[in-house]
């Protein structure tokens, strides 16, 4: 008798000793930015070699010389090889550096100073990806944190007369604290509704855009009196990341690295950024040690805001200084995820992933001028990166790579 | 079906999980292979499943070599296996499960049924063959799989941990069916760590401790003999401890009503107190709102109506910030999802719940040196079988991981010590490890709580025992009542002659 009822009582649960809660979003983001350093290098490479062939597919010349292919077969690799190397030659000359350009010290540094110039933004919104990643949140509201930083980093600039870099360091914070404002808004969202943070940055990032295009066209906020198009006025002076005279990099890509020692030191070094891992990770140990999930969400969002709109006001402070646009985010906001994906949000890794995506930016001016082939390619090259890292087993086929002996 | 395998050896790189294990099971015996987490029972099994190929030894089915590329070359050769985790699709129904993978061989769905109804019918098990499986309960589902293994004329039949997910009467049940099975000659492989189901099934016991075999014994052997062949050293499967010397700390939870999402009580008007330095168990079929109680004691969840006060302190409604400050100490029944951060490292483990102030946080940066000195400690003292602090926790076994976590609960000044399965999945080793700090702490005066569906745990660890069923509890008993009497309190009624004393315990 006992037995019987005792029976109905189990209520049994499944056994939660072996099979913790899958989450499939959760997964894939962990996947996607806990590769190793290696798996980052090879998605590089092997990126490389799709471009390789690209290459070689649209150019003219290669189509020409495979016509009579079975005739003369070198003729065809001659011309692959030539498009090819021509290409990742140029690329390389542009932003690296130029052997047939040595005729003065500025000639020699001028690529790199290119690459430094397009890397600092990029490396900061990088971060800003990068910091939400580790409490496990996607960042895709860069677009928008950048262009509210830009706006009021903007406004700063060209109204408030302020002495000397004073004034251009008024103007970023006051840009890093209106991105914190707009990604804060997403995680408190988050926190309070549970809406989710993908949904919320990327309508937040049109509110943005539409925001300060309004903003542009009206004469009392940001549009240039002087002018009927929506363009901003100028920076004052004092308000400019001046390039180094003969170059163009600026001071800039000084802040992003101070901004990645910080990073290193909050992730790294600071309790606050050790209670962010521990949420990222598993959010219900973290609950159970005492841990604010909410108040960690939320501080994760403002922070990859604040860098966001930090990055958003190098954009106006050192990037486009003569009055700018609903553009000004000159799609550093998206290209930031492939930045911190391909630096696994580390620190160290996504200041490499920064410079390497400012070289190739600084590049494919170079090789479009030079070669001819458009500077989509690039584009073509990013995207590629962000699908082998996406996909590890078909890098790991490509280039032999040992798979684990135990799982 | 005689099986017997011969020298086998597997390595995983240089790790080697069997070293040439020779095994012998006869038809119409049932063979326990007893060991450890980790000794190799189950890659063992996966070998002889067809899942991994051993690198040396072969496999004999009545006497003749058999290669198993596959699980399903295996089947066909007349191997079934019953999974620790049930490989059963929920949303199919129990003949669409048991004709998964073989649709020609037992000729269709209806072809299924039929077997479904044929041996559910010979083995009394009572199974509607268009039932869902996601509507069956645990132990019929396990039931489910132990008919797919036979509707496939399996003559050796592997059981992996097959109680872990079972309630006491279902785990009987099984046995029953175990028995019926060798009766009719199917040679069954019975893995387990647990020494009592091994002593009351097994014909021949073989242990096996880091992938080889260490000896075998009849079932006529001790707990304490098979155990220490297990563990390989002596180890004591009571708890020793003494009378417990009450202290005036105390924790008081009177009328403590949980609610659920959807407004059910999941925990019903519960009063009860535990004074310092005594164990309170908490014992009832896992399911029955300990867990909940547990969760509410440290404030993850908020309780509807009630108090909870702790030496006088109000900690009703408070964050779990303010509990665990308060002196609270919580080990959380799953360690793995509640109570580990896997890919932290066993020092950032420690200091999962004390990341403010001292003493390993200086100003906001954390104090490395401190923090190591104390995870070296603390590794030494609980005998963290890590390679250094600094390794993932997802390295270390279950029964350290456990420790770290002990370690990190007790490691501070402590009012109250919360414990939620202590010793689930642990080793032999392991759980008298832990059960030894259980006591230490209580004998150090503060009030324990230990919540353990495991009956032997409870009886061993508890001054009193307070039974659970849905949601309420039953009464609190003495520690030294009869199993029996809390078998029926655990399916919710207080035997007659225990009301008298179980109001003079709560009082």
């Amino acid at each position: 008798m006992s037995n019987q009822v005792a029976q109905q009582a189990a209520v049994p649960e499944p056994p939660t000793e072996d099979a913790p809660r899958r989450d499939v979003g959760r997964e894939l983001l962990h996947r996607l930015f806990n590769g190793t350093p290696m798996l980052s290098v090879l998605a590089v490479l092997a990126s490389l070699v799709v471009g390789a062939i690209l290459i070689g597919f649209t150019n003219p010349r290669v189509a020409e010389a495979a016509g009579y292919f079975f005739a003369r077969p070198g003729d065809t690799f001659a011309a692959l090889w030539q498009a090819v190397s021509g290409a990742y030659i140029s690329l390389f000359q542009g932003a690296i550096f130029n052997p047939n350009r040595m005729d003065s010290v500025q000639q020699v540094l001028a690529p790199l100073s290119t690459t430094l110039y397009y890397a600092a933004p990029l490396i900061i919104a990088g971060l800003g990806v990068a910091i939400a990643f580790k409490v496990g949140l996607f960042n895709i509201g860069g677009r928008g944190q950048m262009l509210v930083g830009a706006g009021v980093a903007g406004w700063v600039g060209f109204t408030v007369p302020l002495p000397p870099v004073l004034h251009v360091a008024v103007a970023l914070i006051a840009g890093a604290l209106a991105g914190a404002l707009w990604g804060g808004i997403v995680g408190l969202l988050k926190a309070r509704t549970g809406a989710h943070e993908v949904i919320l940055t990327i309508m937040l990032n049109y509110v943005a855009y539409l925001g300060i295009q309004y903003a542009l066209r009206n004469p009392d906020l940001l549009r240039n009196q002087e002018n009927n198009n929506p363009v901003s006025p100028p920076m004052m002076d004092t308000a400019i990341l001046h390039s180094l005279p003969g170059f163009r990099v600026h001071a800039g890509i000084l802040i992003a690295i101070a901004v990645v020692i910080l990073y290193w030191w909050f992730i790294e070094r600071s309790n606050l950024g050790y209670q962010f891992r521990a949420v990222g990770l598993n959010p219900d140990a973290a609950r159970q040690a005492g841990m604010n999930v909410g108040l960690v969400t939320t501080l994760a969002m403002a922070f990859g805001g604040a860098f966001m709109g930090l990055a958003g006001g190098v954009q106006v402070a050192g990037q486009v200084t003569s009055g700018f646009t609903a553009n000004i985010d000159a799609g550093i906001g998206f290209e930031a995820i492939t930045v911190a994906l391909l630096g696994r949000s580390s620190p160290w890794g996504t200041l490499v992933a920064g410079l390497l995506f400012g070289a190739m930016r600084a590049g494919g001016f170079n090789m479009q001028a030079a070669q001819q082939i458009p500077i989509d390619l690039v584009l073509v090259l990013q995207a590629f990166i962000v699908l082998f890292i996406a996909a590890p087993a078909l890098v790991k086929t490509i280039f032999f790579y040992p798979k684990g002996a135990r799982s | 079906m005689r099986l017997e395998l011969r020298g086998i050896t597997k390595r995983f790189g240089t790790f080697t999980a069997n070293d040439s294990i020779d095994l012998t099971v006869e038809a119409g015996e049932i063979h326990c292979l007893l060991g450890e987490n980790g000794a190799g029972k189950s890659t063992l099994m996966n070998v002889l499943y067809g899942l991994y190929r051993a690198e040396e030894g072969e496999i004999l089915l009545d006497g003749k070599t058999r290669h198993f590329a596959s699980p399903g070359d295996a089947m066909r050769s007349g191997i079934g296996m019953v999974h620790q985790h049930f490989m059963l699709i929920p949303v199919f129904t129990v003949a669409e499960n048991v004709l998964l993978g073989h649709e020609r061989r037992l000729g269709g769905i209806q072809g299924a049924r039929k077997k479904v109804k044929e041996l559910s019918e010979r083995f009394g098990f009572d199974i509607d063959p268009d039932a869902l499986v996601q509507d069956l309960a645990v132990g019929v589902q396990q039931r489910v799989e132990i008919i797919k293994a036979l509707s496939l004329d399996a003559g050796v039949l592997v059981f992996d941990e097959p109680t872990a997910v079972l309630t006491p009467q279902e785990t009987d049940e099984l046995m029953e069916v175990m028995r019926q099975l060798r009766d009719e000659g199917t040679a069954i492989v019975f893995i387990t760590h647990k020494l009592r189901e091994v002593r009351a099934v097994a014909d021949k016991i073989t242990v096996i401790r880091l992938g080889k075999i260490v000896g075998t014994a009849e079932s006529t052997a001790s707990s304490a003999e098979l155990a220490s062949l297990m563990v390989g050293r002596s180890v004591s499967l009571n708890v020793e401890k003494g009378d417990a010397e009450l202290t005036d700390n105390a924790l008081a939870v009177k009328n403590l009503t949980v609610l659920d999402k959807v407004g059910h009580k999941v925990v019903n008007d519960v009063s009860f107190s535990v004074r310092g330095g005594e164990v309170l168990c908490v014992a009832g079929v896992q399911g029955n709102g300990q867990t909940e109680l547990t969760e509410t004691l440290i404030g993850l969840l908020k309780a509807e109506n009630g108090t909870i006060s702790l030496n006088g302190t109000e900690l009703t409604g408070k964050s779990v910030r303010e509990v665990l400050d308060a002196g609270v100490g919580f080990v959380p029944e799953d360690r793995k999802v509640d109570g580990l951060v896997a890919e932290f490292t066993v020092a950032e483990n420690i200091m999962l719940d004390r990341y403010i102030g001292a003493p390993f946080v200086k100003g906001a940066t954390i104090d490395f040196a401190t923090r190591d000195e104390f995870a070296e400690q603390a590794k030494k003292d609980y005998d963290v079988r890590a390679q250094s602090i600094h390794s993932p926790a997802s390295s270390l076994s279950g029964g350290n991981q456990q420790k770290v976590v002990l370690a990190r609960e007790l490691g501070r000044e402590l009012d109250l010590f919360v414990a939620s399965q202590p010793t689930r999945g642990l080793d032999v080793g392991s759980i008298e490890f832990v059960h030894k700090q259980i006591i230490l702490t209580r004998d150090s005066g503060i009030p324990v709580i230990v919540v353990s569906t495991e009956l032997d745990e409870v009886v061993g660890l508890a001054d009193r025992i307070a039974v659970m069923y849905r949601g309420g509890i039953v009464g609190i008993v003495p520690a030294d009542t009869d199993r029996e009497d809390l078998g029926i309190m655990m399916a919710g009624e207080l035997p007659k002659h225990l009301q008298p004393a179980a109001e003079e315990v709560e009082a």
